[in-house]
């Protein structure tokens, strides 16, 4: 038993709205640099779709995450010795056009343009090279376009549905679109920390927050390639790559990370987790379908004295105990089971996990006039998605985990359509909670973490107790009294 | 696991502090947005090094009641992007000149030591007055300096007054809730001039047309944290997860607390994710599928179940019980007006008896007076204006039957159009046959009209449905199908559903509604036939029920003391406000391009008669000569000079100056500019935009404003059509290009209107400076802070304008150094007496009446101008507004808060007197805040009191509890401060309970200003009679034959012709943040042009690929979009692209630069929309008259040949 806390999180896709605000909010804080302008640390996909980079999920191109080699796990970029005949060439790795060559425009011209005899316009002009540019890609070069031959139609998602479903989703009768937001996963068995050749890469053990360090970084962009999620970046004018940092400035200020505070959607949930590190690999190991059953397994219940006192044992303050009871990530992933981590199958064991989107009833066409599917609400048979589409992206292919999860959603429904209204058969309402298997008072408490959340019931940042981290290094009084005193400068470059 | 690291090595992290010192700031500074979002989103603006570096939403807004979702955060993806404006090469920083302009103006000025003098030497010259004008848009700014541009400003000012007269001079600035001190710097200044200020929330149709219609209300709508509220909720023509982004997880929570959510669009948009039921109706068929669905309400939950809840409501707060004639002509009966008391003996000598209306008692057997109607507000006695059922005579109660059905005499059978197959049925109707003093009428109740109109078969004889597939009889299930392409089993469920919630809910069904549907032409019965079924099952008034409108920041919560800074109503009134729609419509010349047949196609009638013929421009010199809705310039003539002439005719007095002007008119001496508009004397000559992008974004028909307005280069190849069809004005051969003698546009970044404008004055943004907003999707109040000075150059709008009247003020020493007095027209207004002035419509300039100011035609006031003391009194809050203050019909005292202002520390002083200060806008801010019911407690009880009054019912005690609240500017800063519950308003929202509008009315029987004081399903205006329009209908789409968009636009097989549908998009609101390079990052570089797959197919166009968007109007070329989410013949160039942005050059017009989407547009201005006079139909700024429409448009689309060119 290896205790440790994981700062984690929940999307709730049901609630996003595909606003792109939390990819804002990073923009300006984080890579609003030269260099850095491609970089969306957080970023906010249409599904189906391709994403970004584009085709990020097909990992027969990029090669990212771990394999199963027999009863071992290895990078499926290859092993350590391997990484390092790629240091120079690496066929797997993302090129500009997989992203986009950021643009700008000449906005100037438009006052400074000497009289003419048309209309000054700001044409597009590369952020690389400052010359005019033809527009081609972006970071969100798919957005709400559903029903896409280019797009939705290449997601590898849809790739694997039979010719029939895939049919079914370019029709107007099926036509259907979610939003897929995306930041670093902090996993637990984080591929990009495994491929780094200069050891620049870490998770914090506080935190879990996987970090690049900035001075040890050299620019081999091994991560790049291992992280199946695509979500490390070379920086192209510091020769350093880098990535999402949870934002631990913020939180060890006690604040939200940016994407989270500023998620008006109210969708993201972040809290503590307590898990096993020795069992990580035995858990990385398992078939695709049981993946997602065991990732939820190694996760701690804060509740239980006898984990609290191994936790206790381990080093995990009691602040983050604490804040690690109150965490609403426990509650959405074990508790209430209906959060999801994304493929699984890559088997990083990533520690953000989604609630999948309830979508709009079928139809059908009859006569040249749209036949809606009769339900009431929403329904797990009638849902527009394809369950196998969904299970690909959330439970390795298996489709009674999402199935459960709907299950569950529905059954809250019904039951505050019960108590709200009161037109619904008591039976069936009873019914839908039975086959959820939540009791009605959990019901109530998900209704409530989904819709009546505060910012600081939504968002529990635990303690970061900063003083006994500087202590380990300086007097906290020392650094207090010369804190924030001499110039600012970028990190060093090695070579 | 190796690679999991413990805190051994401090060390080894210390590189941690390098993100960490970028996140620290030096403070954070609280601010919001002005840009009609309606998101009034409350902000921090993190400054570092005195440079805005990144905004982040407040969680700070208190909590609303237990068991509603908290606001925060509320902020969206544009909002977020806006600290990218201030330091970016698209910032305005210094004042800027047009170089031809300049060159001109330098060296008029060698010459001319007056400014004034320099200005005339180039505008009278027509060479030097086109060498600018057709500079305009194209490049060549030079900086200038404030000094010099507010000279130039100065000149132009005093010499249009002088030589066209005051209101020749035009202010456009939008929705002042979103900055409303912003907003009120500019029209105080033009309103102090005797200048115009156009409306906006009709040209940008915003407007509900049906809310006025039904509610007599501009607009009033839940906050949103009330959808949490709903039980049902539909959702059309509103893409609120794209549009609507801070508060949409309202929505997705509704959801999980069990609400139903319906969607109708035709394309899968963003909000339909969040349906259960995604209905992809066809675009601009709403209307259909709701008369429908009215037609299941009616039949299932009325007729054969007479659902009490529904009953009783329709009775307290409906026009359904009163009593509509039945008036015969050719052998069939029509519904006509309904029946007032000025009708039956018992009745007609009661004060205003012709504006009380009857219904009919079943207990008395008899037609009864109810308390509430129009002539109850208006008489002497007050205390009687209220909604209960009682007699206005004797007070004796009434129990109104909803039909006559039990109580008939007879049964007639009765005419109603059926719009959609050309034709009309016939179908019987219960009448009584009543003894007037006109002879006996037969009369029947509106419910029984209604349940007529929508086809309820209750055994009379005539053209029933016999059952819901009756596919031929309007508004059966069946019926629907051919329109919406929505089953009719769908239809028939969702009625049900709809009413049965609202059954047991008692009201909670919802309808959020927007732009999509709001911008067609017919838009105000789409909406009527959405409300019908909210009134038919009680759910106006209701927390979770109701119409929730969204389009544009309307609600200015503090209205009161802002509109008398902002109208200068403290100085003179009355104020000149004009109807943009027709502004525009007329001004820029647009009507020149229709033809009165193609119009008679689009508007069908139910009788063609002298109220419904005629060409669209016909029906609007008829709308401003019978003071309908205003127009200016008013005359043919200076309205001063008007004066002087009146004066050397003799007359000494006010009254004789207008006796004069009116024999004038009566003997066609003087005319009414709007009857020759194209004649110099009577056009705009100045034109002042800011807060907006007046050439761009809202300019419907933008290519005719850059030809007719600028004078500059235009893509427009429309031929001119109405020379034959146009009656009542001048057609002149030639259309003047160039009206205007100056564009002066106010703004912090080069938009399109910077662009075209002569004079570009750099303005404070939103993190630079003090102001107010609110908006109607919460009910909190915000400041806008400087959380840095005002970059560079720049100056707040308020201190522009502030800077303006002293240049003015400084001129008029020498040039119109004594005051002037200055005849002002305006029309018959909304909320006064007036709404009984026309119940018939004459023409007195056909001799059909007498001419009467404020009763036939305008009313006309004789006003004074102080253009020397203009400045001063632009700094000084006036004693005009010590008498009181109000809105809506209400007023109250402030005297003792006057003069303890003009007694304390922030006055000025000129002239021997003290007044309040309004030297800076935060001075202004402060004032509104300590006037406001809103935000003062005691302003509330006295609001409330002076409506006790006028309704005789207790109300104050819904002020009492927070009579101590005084909410100032530094309370704001603090924390976001919820506004009161005041009688401006419909809603209550005392302790945390959500603002839903008009539960004041259904709580405590405060009347709708209506003509029977409750909500009209009947309008019974004779132009509405005559329109058809008087019941809800359905009004077939105009067809594009008819609509002049394609005229001589060539058409082949490698174009297609598609419905044009510009709306609200996703990466800006309107025109801002579009054009900034995190929204063009996000969305594809560029703005582009959604199609279906198959119709780009058609035309061989893929994904990407550039296309040439044309029609007669003028073109776009942008990329095209390819997907299966847009239905077949539909394409969307979502509002609002800048020209100025990545636009190339158009090979199909000459190779000149492509426009944006409005190049593409052109007003329509829907002819019974202009009618007043009359109950709600009287006119309001932003409140009633035709809008403009534009989503009845078509185009053709092609592939761009080759490569774009620049």
């Amino acid at each position: 038993m290896d205790i440790r806390a994981q700062v984690s999180s929940v999307f709730h896709l049901d609630k996003c709205i595909g606003c792109h605000t939390c990819s804002i909010a990073c923009k300006n804080l984080w890579t609003d640099r030269k260099g850095a302008e491609y970089m969306w640390w957080n970023n906010v996909e249409t599904k189906p779709g391709t994403g970004y980079p584009t085709r990020w999920e097909d990992q027969e191109q990029y090669r990212g995450g771990w394999e199963k080699a027999e009863a071992v796990l290895k990078l499926k970029l290859g092993g350590r010795g391997g990484l390092l005949g790629k240091i120079f060439y690496n066929p797997a790795l993302p090129g500009m056009d997989d992203y986009y060559e950021p643009f700008t425009y000449k906005y100037g011209d438009l006052i400074s343009s000497p009289a003419g005899n048309d209309q000054p316009t700001a044409r597009p002009v590369s952020m690389v090279t400052g010359k005019p540019m033809k527009i081609e890609a972006g970071p969100n070069w798919d957005d709400d376009l559903s029903g896409s031959n280019v797009y939705a139609a290449n997601d590898p998602g849809v790739v694997k549905l039979s010719d029939e479903e895939q049919q079914q989703m370019f029709a107007i009768e099926k036509m259907v679109m979610f939003y897929l937001p995306r930041i670093c996963n902090h996993c637990l068995n984080a591929g990009c920390v495994a491929s780094c050749p200069s050891g620049a890469i870490y998770k914090r053990g506080e935190d879990g927050i996987v970090l690049i360090n900035q001075d040890k970084c050299r620019g081999w962009r091994m991560c790049v390639s291992a992280c199946p999620y695509k979500k490390t970046y070379y920086g192209w004018t510091t020769g350093k790559s880098e990535k999402c940092i949870l934002c631990y400035p913020r939180q060890e200020a006690g604040e939200a990370p940016a994407c989270f505070h500023s998620c008006v959607g109210r969708i993201r949930y972040l809290g503590v987790l307590l898990y096993d590190a020795d069992r990580i690999e035995e858990v990385a190991l398992n078939e695709d379908r049981d993946l997602a059953a065991a990732q939820r397994d190694i996760i701690l219940d804060p509740f239980d004295p006898q984990v609290q006192a191994d936790a206790r044992r381990a080093g995990i303050p009691e602040q983050v105990l604490q804040a690690a009871r109150q965490s609403p990530v426990y509650k959405f992933v074990k508790q209430w089971g209906v959060a999801l981590p994304l493929h699984p199958e890559f088997r990083t064991l990533p520690m953000l996990f989604y609630v999948p989107p309830m979508l709009p009833v079928i139809s059908r066409e009859n006569q040249g006039r749209q036949q809606l599917a009769d339900e009431f609400f929403t329904t797990l048979e009638k849902a527009r998605l394809p369950i196998r589409y969904l299970a690909g992206l959330f439970a390795g292919g298996n489709e009674e985990e999402v199935k459960a999860v709907y299950r569950r959603l529905i059954a809250v429904r019904m039951q505050r359509r019960s108590v709200s209204v009161g037109d619904l058969d008591a039976a069936e309402v009873a019914k839908a909670a039975e086959l959820a298997g939540l009791t009605t008072e959990q019901i109530d408490a998900l209704y409530r973490m989904t819709a009546l959340t505060r910012i600081k019931e939504r968002i529990v940042v635990p303690p970061m107790l900063r003083e006994q981290a500087i202590e380990a290094g300086m007097d906290p009084e020392e650094y207090k009294q010369g804190m924030g005193f001499g110039s600012r400068k970028a990190p060093k470059r090695r070579w | 696991m190796s690679w999991i690291k413990d805190i051994v090595d401090p060390k080894s992290r210390a590189w941690e502090e390098f993100y960490r010192n970028r996140n620290q700031c030096d403070k954070v500074v609280r601010s919001t947005h002005g840009v009609n979002c309606t998101g009034g989103c409350s902000w921090n603006v993190h400054v570092k090094d005195g440079i805005v570096g990144w905004e982040l939403q407040a969680t700070d807004y208190p909590e609303l009641e237990e068991g509603l979702p908290p606001y925060e955060p509320r902020g969206c993806q544009r909002g977020i992007s806006f600290s990218w404006y201030l330091y970016s090469p698209l910032r305005i920083k210094y004042p800027y000149l047009r170089g031809v302009l300049t060159d001109l103006w330098r060296a008029a000025r060698a010459k001319h030591d007056d400014p004034v003098a320099a200005w005339a030497s180039i505008v009278e010259n027509e060479a030097s007055r086109k060498s600018y004008q057709q500079a305009r848009g194209k490049g060549g700014f030079r900086r200038s300096s404030w000094d010099e541009v507010e000279e130039i400003i100065a000149a132009s000012t005093v010499y249009t007054i002088k030589k066209y007269g005051a209101d020749r001079l035009v202010g456009f600035s939008p929705i002042p809730a979103m900055s409303m001190l912003s907003f009120a710097g500019g029209a105080r200044f033009m309103q102090l001039l005797g200048g115009v200020n156009l409306s906006f929330y009709d040209w940008y149709c915003d407007l509900p047309n049906a809310s006025p219609e039904i509610w007599g209300e501009q607009t009033d709508v839940s906050e949103s944290a009330d959808w949490y509220n709903s039980k049902y909720i539909a959702i059309m023509g509103s893409n609120v997860n794209m549009t609507r982004t801070p508060d949409a997880h309202f929505l997705g929570e509704a959801r999980h607390n069990g609400s139903k959510v319906t969607v109708l669009s035709p394309d899968f948009s963003m909000t339909s994710k969040h349906a259960d039921w995604w209905i992809p109706s066809h675009a601009g068929q709403d209307g259909a599928f709701w008369m429908a669905v009215n037609h299941v309400i009616l039949s299932e939950f009325h007729h054969k179940a007479q659902t009490p809840y529904f009953m009783d409501y329709l009775k307290r707060y409906s026009d359904t019980p009163f009593l509509v004639k039945l008036e015969e002509r050719d052998g069939v009966y029509h519904a006509g007006r309904m029946l007032a008391a000025d009708a039956l003996k018992g009745y007609r000598d009661e004060e205003h008896a012709a504006f009380k209306y009857l219904v009919w008692d079943e207990k008395a057997a008899a037609p009864r007076m109810p308390l509430g109607t129009l002539g109850f507000r208006w008489q002497e006695k007050k205390g009687e204006w209220n909604l209960q059922m009682k007699d206005g005579r004797d007070g004796s109660d009434i129990a109104p039957a909803l039909s006559l059905l039990a109580a008939k005499d007879d049964e007639l059978q009765v005419a109603f159009d059926d719009f959609g197959a050309a034709s009309s049925v016939r179908r019987g109707v219960p009448v009584r046959y009543i003894e007037t003093t006109g002879g006996r009428v037969a009369v029947t109740t509106v419910y029984d009209l209604l349940m007529a109109q929508f086809g309820v078969n209750r055994g009379l004889a005539g053209d029933y449905p016999t059952d819901y597939d009756a596919e031929n009889s309007p508004y059966t299930p069946a019926w629907q199908e051919k329109f919406t392409g929505i089953d009719r089993a769908n239809v028939v469920q969702f009625a049900r559903e709809w009413a049965s919630t609202a059954e047991k809910t008692e009201g909670k069904c919802s309808i959020i509604i927007g732009a999509g549907v709001n911008h067609w032409y017919h838009a105000n019965l789409l909406y009527r036939a959405g409300i019908v079924s909210l009134m038919l099952c009680g759910c106006v008034g209701k927390n979770g029920g109701g119409l929730n409108h969204y389009v544009g920041q309307e609600k200015l919560a503090p209205v009161a003391p802002w509109a008398t800074i902002m109208g200068a109503l403290d100085w003179s009134k009355p104020p000149r406000f004009q109807n943009a729609p027709s502004y525009h419509y007329v001004h820029s010349d647009q009507w020149r391009y229709e033809r009165a047949a193609d119009e008679a196609r689009i508007q069908p009638v139910a009788e063609h008669n002298a109220i419904t013929a005629g060409h669209t421009m016909d029906h609007q010199v008829r709308a401003v000569r019978n003071g309908w809705l205003p127009f200016y310039p008013q005359f043919d003539r200076n309205p001063s000079e008007a004066v002087k002439q009146a004066e050397a005719a003799g007359a000494a007095s006010n009254q004789e100056i207008v006796d004069w002007t009116v024999k004038q008119l009566a003997e066609k001496k003087m005319k009414f500019a709007v009857e020759d508009p194209d004649a110099p004397e009577n056009w705009p000559r100045l034109w002042i935009i800011w807060r907006g992008n007046a050439l761009m974004s809202s300019a419907k028909g933008h290519e005719y404003f850059l030809k007719h307005y600028l004078g500059t280069h235009t893509n427009t190849v429309a031929p001119e059509t109405a020379e034959g069809s146009v009656k009542e004005v001048k057609w002149h051969p030639q259309a003047p290009e160039g009206k205007l003698d100056l564009v002066v546009d106010i703004n912090f970044r080069m938009d399109t209107s910077a662009l075209y404008s002569d004079i570009v004055l750099p303005t404070a943004t939103w993190y630079e400076k003090d102001d107010l907003n609110s908006t109607d999707m919460h009910s909190f109040i915000h400041p806008l802070q400087a959380a840095v000075p005002p970059c560079w150059e720049s100056k707040s709008d308020w201190d522009i304008f502030k800077g303006l009247a002293k240049k003015v003020s400084e001129l008029a020493e020498t040039h119109l150094p004594e005051p002037v007095r200055d005849i002002v027209a305006v029309p018959l207004q909304h909320d006064t007496p007036a709404e009984m002035a026309q119940p018939e419509i004459r023409d007195w300039s056909k001799g059909e009446c007498e001419p009467i100011p404020g009763k036939t035609m305008p009313a006309l006031v004789v006003v004074e101008r102080d253009y020397r003391n203009l400045y001063n009194r632009f700094i000084s809050l006036g004693p005009g507004a010590r008498g009181g203050i109000g809105a809506h019909g209400l007023s109250w005292s402030i005297e003792d808060y006057y003069d303890e202002m003009a007694q304390g520390p922030d006055t000025v002083e000129w002239g021997g007197k003290k007044y309040p200060s309004l030297v800076d806008a935060r001075d202004a801010a402060e004032i509104i805040l300590k006037l406001a019911p809103e935000t003062n407690g005691e302003m509330a009880c006295r609001a409330f009191a002076a409506e006790e009054k006028k309704v005789g019912l207790p109300l104050v005690d819904l002020a009492e509890p927070t009579r101590g609240v005084r909410t100032t500017f530094a309370d704001l800063d603090r924390q976001p401060r919820r506004l009161l519950t005041s009688p401006i308003w419909s809603g209550l929202s005392n302790d945390g309970r959500a603002y839903a509008a008009y539960c004041l009315n259904v709580e405590r029987l405060v009347p709708w200003r209506t003509l029977t004081g409750r909500q009209h399903f009947y309008l019974d205006h004779p132009g509405y009679i005559a329109a058809g329009e008087n019941l809800p209908t359905y009004k077939p789409k105009a067809d594009p034959s008819s609509l002049q968009d394609l005229v001589v636009t060539p058409g082949d097989s490698r174009s297609i012709m598609l419905n044009y549908l510009t709306p609200h998009g996703k990466w800006g609101i309107h025109s801002t943040y579009g054009d900034n390079h995190r929204m063009l990052t996000l969305s594809r570089g560029c703005h582009p042009f959604w199609i279906n797959d198959q119709d780009a197919a058609e035309i061989g166009v893929v994904d990407n690929d550039w296309v040439e968007v044309c029609n007669d109007h003028g073109v776009v070329v942008t990329r095209a979009v390819v997907s299966a989410r847009l239905p077949r013949g539909i394409c969307i160039l979502y509002h609002s692209p800048e020209r100025t942005v990545g636009v190339p050059k158009s090979p199909s017009r000459g190779n000149r630069r492509a426009g944006g989407h409005n190049s593409l547009t052109r007003i329509r201005l829907k002819p019974n929309l202009m009618l007043g006079g009359y109950g709600q139909f009287t006119y309001g700024w932003n409140y009633w008259g035709p809008t403009g429409a534009n989503r009845d448009t078509f185009i053709r689309v092609r592939r761009l040949d080759g490569e774009p060119q620049w």
